[in-house]
């Protein structure tokens, strides 16, 4: 299998009023095409900037992050745009919906970006909708439906542009177990049947035996990486 | 690509339908004033224009009586100098076309039981042809008819309601000032004055019946005013200057003597009318557009506060893939349509307002082409002016900044 990212001796430090911080440290990873990686790590780690940086939200400090062939870190702010809309999907804790669109529209919005017209736009944001499992909510409002229901949304909305990695950040973090469980299996079965790479942050152990490979963060640095099962078994956590 | 933008930005303003209208409500004011104020300038020099076009074109007028310099000097007429010899020789200049001697006085009409209290005008057969002034019925009186006497006359629309009502004038006897006359003609209705008087408001008779049966001046011969046309434009001036050298002349005044009659050049008057009521309009133009910029400060607040409101919807947008440029285009699309839609709104109740104006308060508007389209624009640049501001403040957010915020 190709190798669809790589970050290799990646920094990211910030400025704070006490001085610089470090938040991530020489960070070298590869992630293949069709992978399913949890990361993981306690508060503070740097699994949320990590995150960031994945998505090209923001850029390192030091080092390089090669994805799907471009060098993202030396991108301007136009091209990372046009990446996060032709690469990646992106599904938040918070679902982040519009809440006064539709679900069609909402599901839409990407491929607005990618300047696709009306009629195409709703057809694919409709046929993505039934996909997990809400034809029949195809006009309602976000606030209308159970937080189960707006994370299938958002995970329609990501997968819209049919893009080459699928970045989640504690995806479950705002639903109860049970609800919790069935996204999960909606995004394994997802990487199982489309192939799709997915990047799911977590704290959540249960949330990460979803996923076949485990990076765990501590203090900027990666510090286990390898298969989920085998993570357990050293009772690290 | 713009139209893909244009859907999101009608989608977030029917969202706030509420906020969106009161957004545009203040522009719609706003151009509403401009065009409204715009009108009445417009409709005032217009008005100003036409009643010193009625006087009659190429128009200078003599009256009696020194030129206000330094202190206080009588009304005009009221030390009769002029003459109709005066008036006679000014025919005979050769710039001069038509020439009215003209005396004026208060009169009282009776009509078998009805009374009317009017203004006769005593002056030449050459009176109506100056002042461009039609019958609408009968006859004018000839030259030699103004000299002899006779007791004929042309009375005004309002005369003729006030003693004839619906009845035929013509061929009638009305008594002026107790003497017998008899209604040759009815003149067109002309409107008010510059000054405000009703022209429709009076009587004309031949000038020497005026002179010597109406007024019965202690001064035998002389008129308060005398009223010439020049032949053309070109000669108003020097005909001017001619009537000067002439009367002087003729009222025997020395090089140092003061004028004992003024001179208005008609022309000039109209000119300088409508410098002021040009200003006219430029002035109440620029108040009205102060309400136009308040209302385009009101367009920058709401959008700052949207912009605040929705910084998690500007993360989101930004983190599936809108550029910093697409949201700074849908923010201004959004301002542009909301003052577009209040610019066009506002020249719809501005003119309707002017129209309105004009039917109760009796003011003259005219709305032109150029006042709607400036006021147009003028909203569409406030709406971008206005708008840039806050659009920018939009893009430039960080997307993890952004989207982390807590509304």
């Amino acid at each position: 299998m190709s190798e669809l990212l790589a970050l290799h001796d990646l920094g990211k430090d910030y400025d704070t009023d006490a001085g610089p911080v470090s938040v991530l440290k020489h960070l070298t990873l590869g992630i293949n095409e069709g992978e399913f990686v949890a990361i993981m790590g306690p508060s503070g780690s740097g699994k949320s900037t990590l995150m960031n940086i994945l998505g090209c939200l923001d850029v390192p400090t030091s080092g390089s992050y090669v994805l799907d062939g471009r060098d993202v870190g030396v991108l301007g702010d136009v091209d990372l745009a046009r990446v996060r809309s032709e690469v990646i999907g992106f599904v938040f804790q918070g679902f982040n919906l519009l809440p006064r669109a539709t679900l069609v529209a909402n599901v839409a919005l990407p491929l607005v970006y990618q300047r696709i017209g009306r009629g195409i736009r709703n057809a694919r944001a409709a046929t993505m909708l039934e996909r997990v499992g809400l034809k029949d909510w195809l006009n309602s409002l976000p606030p209308r439906i159970s937080g189960g229901q707006q994370q299938r949304v958002a995970i329609a909305r990501a997968l819209v542009t049919e893009p080459r990695l699928i970045l989640a950040d504690e995806p479950t973090g705002n639903l109860d177990t049970r609800t919790g469980r069935e996204i999960m299996q909606l995004f394994q079965r997802i990487n199982h049947d489309s192939g799709m790479t997915m990047v799911v942050v977590t704290h959540d152990h249960n949330v990460a035996s979803f996923a076949s490979r485990l990076v765990y963060l501590l203090d900027g640095r990666i510090h286990y990486d390898g298969p989920v099962d085998d993570f357990r078994e050293e009772g690290l956590a | 690509m713009i139209l893909s933008l244009l859907g999101e930005a009608l989608a977030a303003m029917a969202a706030n339908r509420l906020r969106t209208f009161l957004t545009a409500l203040g522009i719609l004011i706003g151009v509403a004033a401009v065009v409204l104020m715009v009108a009445i300038g417009q409709g005032t020099q217009k008005q100003v224009g036409d009643s010193i076009a009625s006087m009659g074109s190429n128009l200078l007028i003599v009256r009696s009586g020194a030129p206000n310099k330094g202190g206080v000097h009588g009304g005009s007429g009221n030390m009769p100098t002029l003459t109709v010899m005066d008036a006679q020789a000014i025919g005979q200049l050769a710039r001069a076309a038509l020439v009215a001697p003209t005396v004026m006085g208060s009169v009282q009409l009776v009509y078998g039981p009805n009374n009317w209290n009017t203004t006769a005008t005593g002056t030449s057969a050459d009176y109506l042809n100056i002042r461009s002034w039609q019958l609408a019925a009968g006859r004018g009186f000839t030259e030699s008819e103004a000299m002899s006497g006779v007791r004929v006359a042309l009375i005004g629309q309002e005369v003729a309601n006030q003693l004839f009502g619906d009845d035929n004038p013509l061929g009638k006897s009305i008594r002026v000032q107790r003497t017998p006359f008899t209604v040759i003609g009815l003149l067109d209705a002309k409107g008010q004055s510059m000054g405000g008087q009703n022209q429709d408001d009076m009587i004309i008779v031949p000038l020497a019946t005026a002179q010597r049966q109406l007024f019965g001046s202690q001064f035998q011969g002389t008129v308060s005013m005398v009223m010439i046309q020049a032949r053309s434009p070109e000669d108003m001036s020097p005909l001017e200057k001619s009537i000067r050298e002439l009367l002087r002349q003729r009222h025997h005044l020395g090089v140092r003597a003061d004028d004992d009659f003024r001179i208005t050049n008609m022309t000039e008057v109209s000119e300088t009318a409508s410098q002021v009521t040009g200003m006219l309009s430029i002035l109440l133009g620029a108040i009205a557009s102060i309400s136009l910029f308040v209302g385009g400060i009101g367009i920058m607040n709401i959008m700052m506060v949207s912009v605040t409101e929705r910084t998690r919807e500007i993360g989101i947008r930004m983190a599936i893939g809108a550029s910093r440029r697409d949201i700074l285009l849908q923010f201004l699309l959004e301002s542009v349509i909301i003052t577009m839609a209040g610019g066009i709104a506002g020249i719809a109740v501005g003119i309707g307002l002017a129209l309105g104006v004009t039917r109760v308060f009796d003011v003259w508007t005219a709305v032109t082409a150029m006042p709607v389209l400036l006021a147009f624009g003028v909203s569409v640049a406030v709406g971008i002016f206005f708008g840039l501001y806050p659009a920018r403040k939009a893009s430039l957010m960080r997307p993890i900044d952004a989207l982390r915020y807590q509304g």
